[in-house]
């Protein structure tokens, strides 16, 4: 919650944040619901070890062996290192219809909570190099828009919730090591593909005002910095 | 039955195409690959269409059959001898040549489980673990780079390279596609090898 109420401080005058400013503490409540749910869960490993390891080979076969992430014909994301909250709300996201996505929705529907917990601590223990293949030339402009915004476009910085080395905390996702084309592809469909259920309100709506204001060379560069980033 | 009416459309595909390849047919080099992929390059039984196939991945078939790593019998009676002597640069000709050719559909599976090949193709089968081929070969089985293109591929070439994935052959191509076949039965095969079948 204080990466979230910094960063709202930072763009105290736009109308969506007074907007946000209501439902904040309702997303709190959520957050908090949510870490209550994963350590309860935790508690009560009720999937066999066997289930683990079959459906984590189900997931490798997409996202890599070390969950790198892979250049298919659509970018699969990097899970490697994965904050385990953000990923267990991706996976409800994918069931109800917050983020439409046919393969992803089949794929969350048959998973357990005991299951979507044992899965996201295995991936956010692997610690693969990152794929890369951003352009290098880039990389600087896309470190200052990262660690500092862009105070003229009043983007803020990355770096206020996502964390200066870009790990993520809780809901907020990791973002270092992430495949390049897969950040071009969810910064510029924001909108689009994440909060899609208006009858379910999730966190996404924080990063809408960051995705609409980024011009595409902005968002190109933040993408370059992020893919080669440890 | 099948494979009569198969071979004799082939027959007349090969003398179709004869003609308006010949102006490319001067080059060895390809007519060594049409003697059995077919003038047209449609492919002719068990020998895989290559029209429209795109050049990386074709670049990458012929060093994994000059490497031996593609180890599957038909590659191993043919393929081995044909890519032994090939340069990287005829290689890369040849692939590009055959890439440009437009593919046509073998149209030749079972239709009665094309919805079923569909449904594992599109959306995979999460119960049994089983991904859905979709994600990396597009929607259109069109693939992409190194990612072969699969819509319209004949119904033997793809039931017999998905089981020959389960088997351990090619295993060296590394993941994932070994362990994502070994995980589909004979009749997913058989459905999924008949759906792409049709799929332009």
């Amino acid at each position: 919650m204080k990466l979230i109420n910094s960063y709202r401080s930072l763009r105290p005058e736009e109308g969506p944040l007074q907007s946000a400013h209501r439902i904040l503490p309702f997303v709190g409540l959520a957050i908090l619901t949510i870490v209550f749910a994963a350590t309860s869960r935790a508690d009560a490993a009720a999937v066999s070890n066997s289930a683990v390891e079959a459906k984590l080979a189900y997931c490798q076969d997409c996202h890599g062996p070390l969950g790198q992430g892979y250049r298919g014909f659509f970018p699969i994301p990097r899970l490697a290192g994965q904050q385990i909250e953000y990923l267990d709300n991706q996976l409800r996201a994918f069931v109800e219809r917050r983020r439409p996505n046919p393969i992803m929705s089949n794929v969350a529907h048959v998973l357990s909570p005991d299951m979507i917990t044992a899965l996201a601590t295995k991936f956010r223990d692997f610690n693969p190099k990152p794929l890369g293949g951003g352009p290098k030339e880039l990389v600087a402009k896309g470190e200052r828009i990262f660690q500092d915004g862009v105070p003229e476009a009043n983007v803020a910085a990355c770096a206020a919730c996502h964390g200066p080395k870009a790990l993520g905390y809780e809901q907020i996702p990791r973002l270092a090591g992430q495949l390049y084309p897969y950040l071009i592809k969810e910064l510029t469909n924001w909108s689009k593909e994440r909060g899609q259920n208006p009858a379910k309100p999730d966190t996404s709506f924080i990063m809408a005002p960051v995705a609409h204001s980024l011009t595409r060379p902005q968002v190109e560069a933040v993408a370059a910095y992020l893919s080669d980033l440890k | 039955m099948k494979y009569i009416w198969l071979k004799i459309a082939a027959a007349a595909a090969v003398s179709l195409a004869v003609s308006s390849a010949a102006v490319h047919a001067e080059s060895a080099a390809i007519r060594n690959c049409t003697w059995c992929h077919s003038g047209s390059a449609q492919g002719y039984t068990p020998a895989p269409r290559l029209a429209g196939q795109h050049p990386k991945y074709i670049e990458k078939q012929l060093v994994n059959f000059r490497e031996h790593t593609r180890d599957g019998p038909f590659s191993k009676q043919y393929m081995w001898g044909a890519a032994a002597h090939l340069s990287a640069g005829a290689a890369r000709s040849l692939a590009i040549y055959f890439s440009t050719i437009p593919p046509k559909a073998a149209n030749d599976g079972d239709r009665e489980v094309v919805a079923t090949g569909r449904e594992i193709y599109q959306v995979g089968v999460p119960d049994s673990n089983i991904a859905a081929c979709v994600a990396c070969h597009g929607p259109n089985a069109q693939g992409v780079g190194e990612i072969p293109r699969l819509g319209g591929l004949a119904y033997t070439y793809l039931k017999r390279r998905l089981e020959q994935w389960g088997q351990g052959y090619h295993a060296a191509a590394g993941p994932p596609m070994p362990h994502i076949a070994s995980q589909l039965s004979l009749n997913q095969i058989a459905a999924l090898a008949s759906y792409l079948s049709f799929v332009k």
